[in-house]
């Protein structure tokens, strides 16, 4: 398909967006004013509007397909929801307003926070992080503030298991601690003597994700708690997979001290093609002093922003203002539609899924990485036999998919599982669909045993077929560049 | 009220084909001692309908204000095509393309977005967007410090007329990497650093000099002076840019005799709503040596097998997801709705468009100047050309006025008490395109009415002279 800047025209452009500004003039100082003109589109306002919808066209969405993105939660994400957020007075209040004209949304965020508070069983949150990964560098920050202000100044090392995001250790090493890396035994739990073996009087902490990347809840979480603890050091969960325990088990009983939560993944907020998230943070008292700003308090007279004023040891402001508000108004949104109910209702049947899924796949003879264990909200298969047999590998299986009218699960993570898909159907998909997907895996299976070639040469119905990744590297092609223009 | 589609059949069958008997089964390998015993302390559900009423009522208290209220984040009139667009379920409901071939769309997107910025900041390169422009900022000074050899310490210059608010989230970020900013500071005449004050500098000797342009009192810094200093001194020089003004001002690609060698910026301008500061997007430019140090998600052109055009992620050895602890930042998600948002706004402007954005906004600014002289109490604080935004200087503090003024349903500007001198008499103002002649007379007119009888006071020329 044309780039927009083939269709891109001298002289065009959307009359009806464009502010009439005769006469043109200019205060500036020429030595300050652009010489050259920036080559943005030259087209019209139906060239544009006909260019992005048969762009969108070509993207699978939770919208169109089934997306099973292992670690990723693609539940639906109500219309009604996103409309709501959108209300005028939401869309148009800027950052800086002042609190007497700024009292609804206010009301929104303190009441998120308070929400969050109760659901992950800890003493106080901040929405400020505006993603996971910055959810992380805050707690991992916040872990570095306790420990200082006790004047312990000798804890160097995070630990992080073998099966964490990638995330956690970038996290970890912006923080400026270095990673210790523990492995996970073979049935999916922590290897509690290698962690007795790494932790020290070294350990700030150890960050955690449960249930793990692994799809399997970490069963011996209060000796791992009472191990790092005894340690003098901190524990850090990674609320990614926090669907499959909602209203069910909270980390805050656990024993974890600081955590964050992905709204993206378990409040429905959309993806967006990749963004945007926003990662709130959530403390025991341990860690209440050093929370990132800005916070929302009620007051008698109404709501209001604190400052450092007000929490003269925080952390800092993680951007220019906020977060991003617009998603915590829809997380908090979609949190007041479930209610009390609702939200042990979402781990249920995101738990029910995966494990039909599991139990099925197992049936239709696929290798389960951890088959002594319980599915949470997700599982893992390995394609290893498959690869072995017949050269087809588990990224195949990913293409193969697509001509299937479904969106890949996760490959390759978590990376101790050989050839592994990483598969989260989420609890707002149905039977029926997690049935076809079934029937699509038998089908592929099917012609591995066949045909591999047809599968390891899929996508075959896609826009384009296999891209080639290394010439993408090695030619870099970041930016358009017209032959006319240079 | 969950979005759940099961039936108590499906649920049954489901549980049949496991050979269970109940969903709580499902739940048996966490201890019993952890599992919560009663329902979540959090009210009750509702349905779209409530929620709507109640959401309605809200939004109802925040809105009406004309907004003369910038500091980084301005009131543009966004085409109604934008959000059309942008909130496709197809753009709105896809993940990362991780599966290119299935996300050519997003991909091709991106692609074309980070031709568009990189051609408005006149640089080589871009990625494909970074949370906001404050942490974007962050995250081009800690690239600035990987990529300059030449400097062996951890300073960064900053010029003491960037955003305070900037100032605090890069703070943040790179401070458990002992990087120290050390201000140079600016002229409380003027606005802006005064180039012959780098020549008395003690210390000469860092990795990168960050400039904001316009600077954060709207004042047009002599950026090219300022860029050719840093390179002289083997500093590599970091702009932080307004998008809208680029249409305008010279881009940060093309200051001084080599250009800037990172620029980054908030989108927030580019058809993003304002909607209390985020999500926004940031964007990070730069030269393409410096390619591989650059954080954040990159979209390149490539070949498929059949030697098609597509588009796929690319240089994905800097990542987190690959790298892990080696990786050059732990930043995961982009702010890709926002960058499609942003996309179509700048297709839909052009290049003609833009720039008359600009200038409207300009122009407004200036109308709004020059009405603000027939009140003799107020004045502008300084003396620089300036776009879009200017500090005015009262005669009485502005904490007050504000309050009053948000009364009458207008906000009148940002107090720069908190973070300027200690000064609570000046006022930040940014006008944009969407003012008309009734706003700027309605915004002279609570002036006129609020400041009748007072004159340029004592105790302001005072305090002016103290900040100098």
């Amino acid at each position: 398909m044309n780039l927009i800047f083939d269709i891109s025209r001298e002289g065009r452009f959307a009359h009806a967006q464009a502010p009439d500004t005769t006469p043109a003039t200019s205060d500036i100082p020429s030595h300050l004013l652009r010489q050259t003109k920036p080559r943005l589109p030259e087209v019209s306002e139906l060239q544009v509007v006909r260019h992005f919808t048969r762009l969108s066209q070509k993207n699978f969405s939770i919208d169109t397909h089934f997306y099973p993105l292992g670690s990723c939660t693609m539940k639906y994400n109500p219309k009604g929801v996103h409309k709501l957020a959108s209300l005028a007075g939401f869309a148009q209040r800027h950052p800086l307003a002042p609190e007497a004209a700024s009292q609804g949304i206010l009301q929104c965020l303190y009441d998120l926070q308070t929400m969050l508070a109760e659901i992950t069983g800890m003493q106080a949150v901040s929405l400020a992080p505006m993603a996971g990964a910055q959810g992380e560098f805050a707690g991992v920050a916040m872990i570095r503030a306790y420990h200082e202000a006790r004047g312990d100044f000798d804890r160097t090392e995070i630990i992080v298991p073998d099966a964490a995001h990638g995330t956690n250790p970038a996290s970890a090493v912006m923080c400026n601690y270095q990673v210790k890396e523990i492995p996970t035994g073979a049935d999916g739990d922590i290897d509690i003597e290698a962690l007795k073996a790494a932790l020290s009087e070294k350990t700030a902490g150890i960050m955690l994700t449960n249930p793990s990347t692994l799809g399997v809840f970490e069963r011996r979480i209060a000796e791992v708690q009472k191990l790092v603890h005894d340690a003098g050091a901190l524990l850090y969960y990674d609320g990614a997979n926090f669907n499959a325990v909602l209203g069910k088990v909270r980390p805050g009983d656990m024993g974890f001290d600081v955590l964050h939560l992905n709204l993206h993944k378990t409040f429905a907020t959309p993806h967006g093609g990749g963004g945007p998230g926003a990662g709130p943070v959530a403390v025991n008292d341990k860690l209440k002093a050093y929370l990132p700003l800005p916070l929302v308090e009620k007051t008698n007279t109404g709501y209001r922003w604190s400052t450092e004023k007000d929490l003269p040891e925080s952390m800092g402001q993680l951007s220019a203002f906020a977060g991003n508000v617009g998603i915590h108004l829809r997380a908090y949104i979609y949190a007041r539609m479930l209610g009390k109910q609702g939200m042990q209702r979402v781990s249920e049947m995101a738990v029910l899924n995966a494990n039909y899924l599991q139990a099925r796949l197992k049936d239709a003879g696929f290798v389960l990485a951890y088959p002594d264990r319980r599915a949470t909200h997700e599982f893992i298969i390995t394609v290893a036999d498959q690869t072995k047999a017949h050269g087809v590998k588990a990224m195949d299986y990913a293409k193969r998919l697509l001509d299937y009218g479904m969106h890949a699960p996760t490959v390759y993570f978590p990376l101790l599982v050989p050839e592994c898909l990483l598969i989260e159907p989420t609890e707002t998909e149905s039977k029926e669909t997690l049935d076809a997907f079934v029937d699509a895996m038998i089908a592929i299976k099917q012609e591995v045993e066949t045909d591999a070639t047809l599968v390891k040469t899929a996508p075959h119905t896609m826009v384009v077929r296999r891209l080639d990744d290394v010439r993408a590297a090695r030619l870099l092609d970041l930016v358009y560049v017209d032959a006319s223009c240079q | 009220m969950p979005f759940i589609p099961h039936t108590e059949n499906d649920i049954q069958s489901m549980l049949e084909a496991m050979k269970l008997s109940s969903v709580d089964a499902l739940f048996d390998e966490i201890p019993v001692s952890l599992m919560l015993k009663q329902a979540l302390d959090v009210p009750n559900g509702m349905n779209e309908m409530s929620i709507t009423r109640l959401m309605q009522e809200r939004a109802k208290k925040d809105e009406g204000y004309a907004c003369f209220i910038g500091a980084g984040a301005y009131d543009h009139h966004i085409p109604a095509a934008v959000w059309e667009l942008a909130s496709r379920g197809e753009f709105l409901t896809a993940y990362t393309p991780y599966q290119a071939e299935a996300s050519q769309g997003g991909l091709q997107v991106l692609y074309e977005y980070q031709t568009m910025i990189a051609s408005l900041t006149a640089m080589d390169v871009a990625n494909a967007s970074l949370y906001d422009g404050a942490s974007a900022l962050a995250e081009s000074v800690l690239m600035a410090v990987r990529c300059n050899k030449k400097v062996k310490n951890n300073r960064v210059f900053f010029l003491g007329t960037l955003s305070p608010l900037y100032r605090k989230a890069v703070d943040t970020i790179i401070d458990p990497q002992g990087i120290e900013l050390i201000e140079i500071p600016y002229s409380t005449t003027t606005g802006v650093v005064d180039v012959s004050v780098l020549a008395h500098l003690q210390e000469k000797d860092a990795n990168a000099l960050i400039i904001q342009q316009p600077n954060f009192f709207g004042c047009l810094e002599a950026v090219d002076e300022l860029t050719d200093w840093a390179h002289h001194h083997n500093m590599l020089v970091v702009a932080a840019v307004n998008p809208t003004a680029l249409a305008l001002v010279t881009p940060p690609g093309e200051w001084g005799e080599r250009g800037a060698d990172i620029a980054c910026g908030d989108g927030q301008p580019l058809g993003i709503p304002l909607a209390s500061g985020g999500p926004s997007f940031g964007f990070l430019t730069c030269k393409m040596p410096l390619i591989r140090q650059m954080p954040g998600r990159v979209v390149g052109r490539t070949l498929d097998d059949e030697g098609k055009q597509g588009f796929t992620l690319t240089l994905q050895a800097r990542e987190q997801h690959i790298r892990r602890a080696k990786a050059k930042s732990n930043i995961c998600t982009n702010q890709g709705l926002l960058v499609v948002a942003a996309a179509i706004y700048m297709s839909l402007l052009g290049t003609e468009g833009l720039r008359r954005v600009a200038l409207a906004c300009h122009n407004n600014t200036r109308r709004l100047v020059e009405k603000l002289k027939t009140i003799g109490s107020v004045s502008l604080q300084f003396t620089s050309p300036f776009f879009h935004e200017f500090v005015l200087a009262l005669p009485v503090p502005v904490k007050p006025l504000i309050d009053q003024a948000a009364e009458s349903g207008l906000l009148i500007g940002y107090d720069l008490k908190p973070f300027i001198a200690d000064d609570e008499h000046w006022l930040l103002v940014a006008v944009t395109e969407t003012k008309t002649e009734e706003d700027l007379d309605r915004f002279v007119a609570f002036f006129k009415a609020h400041l009748q009888g007072s004159s340029a006071s004592k105790e302001q020329q005072t305090s002016a002279e103290a900040a100098k």
